[in-house]
């Protein structure tokens, strides 16, 4: 079964969407991010989108879901490189994403993440 | 039938894509078909982003409450002004209460409710027609602006 891969850096979980997901597809994600933050003691998930050219009121569910899980086994997440359409988007869908933090790209992202003492 | 915010049809200026709604790759494929169309009627990005959003919640209804349906795709036209049109159409259990189903947050599934409304907002013209026992029929345009 196809599988979008989840990296590890120390305490730090990292995925790159880069394929359009089909709902199956997302929801096996946030099963496995979900998974790997227990079994690899995660404390931060980020993940880069910038591949992304649409986000639907589904994966944005994924993507706040997922963040929603995190913080309940202690980690953060940050959702980085949203592209300025999909952003726009979002809000016209009425897509809040609150309680997701979100940086502009990978680098950024984790600097987030160190400066709160995350990763 | 109940009929809210219908509009004149537009001129269709060739013959419909249809796409069928059967699967979850199904919907993938409708988004990338519909960004493909919005590119070729040159249409700004945000409005390709906005209406292949809007096509991929509609689809999603379209498989999940409807059953599974068809999407017809039309080239428009109207007083020299290029568009795109889609119709999602299903012979699912239809929607008892538009405007309720219109309203955010509500769903009858495990969704966040904003698939309809949303839609509504990301688009330029937005068709509903639905009641129990009869279906649905969802159409929505985007315009080139001048």
């Amino acid at each position: 079964m196809e599988r979008i891969p989840i990296l590890r850096m120390g305490k730090l979980l990292l995925v790159t969407i880069q394929v359009d997901m089909h709902d199956r597809l997302a929801l096996t994600l946030q099963d496995d991010l979900t998974s790997r933050i227990v079994k690899d003691g995660a404390r931060g998930v980020l993940i880069d989108i910038s591949s992304l050219d649409v986000v639907d009121s589904f994966i944005g569910r994924m993507i706040g879901n997922t963040a929603a899980m995190a913080r309940v086994l202690d980690a953060e997440t940050v959702v980085v490189g949203m592209q300025p359409s999909v952003a726009i988007t979002l809000v016209e869908l009425g897509l809040t994403l609150s309680g997701v933090r979100t940086a502009l790209d990978v680098e950024k992202g984790m600097a987030l993440l160190a400066r709160n003492g995350t990763v | 039938m109940t009929i809210f915010n219908s509009t004149a049809a537009p001129t269709s200026t060739s013959p419909p894509d249809t796409l069928p709604i059967r699967s979850d790759e199904q919907i993938v494929r409708l988004r990338q078909f519909v960004r493909e169309k919005a590119v070729a009627q040159g249409l700004s990005l945000i409005d390709q982003t906005k209406f292949v959003t809007a096509a991929s919640e509609l689809a999603r209804n379209t498989l999940i409450y409807g059953g599974g349906g068809d999407v017809h795709c039309y080239l428009v036209e109207r007083n020299g002004r290029r568009g795109l049109t889609l119709e999602f159409v299903d012979n699912g259990p239809g929607i008892p209460d538009i405007q309720r189903a219109l309203s955010d947050g509500f769903t009858s599934g495990s969704g966040l409710g904003l698939g309809l409304g949303g839609a509504k907002r990301l688009c330029d013209e937005f068709d509903i027609r639905s009641a129990p026992g009869e279906g649905t029929h969802v159409s929505i345009t985007k315009w080139k602006p001048f």
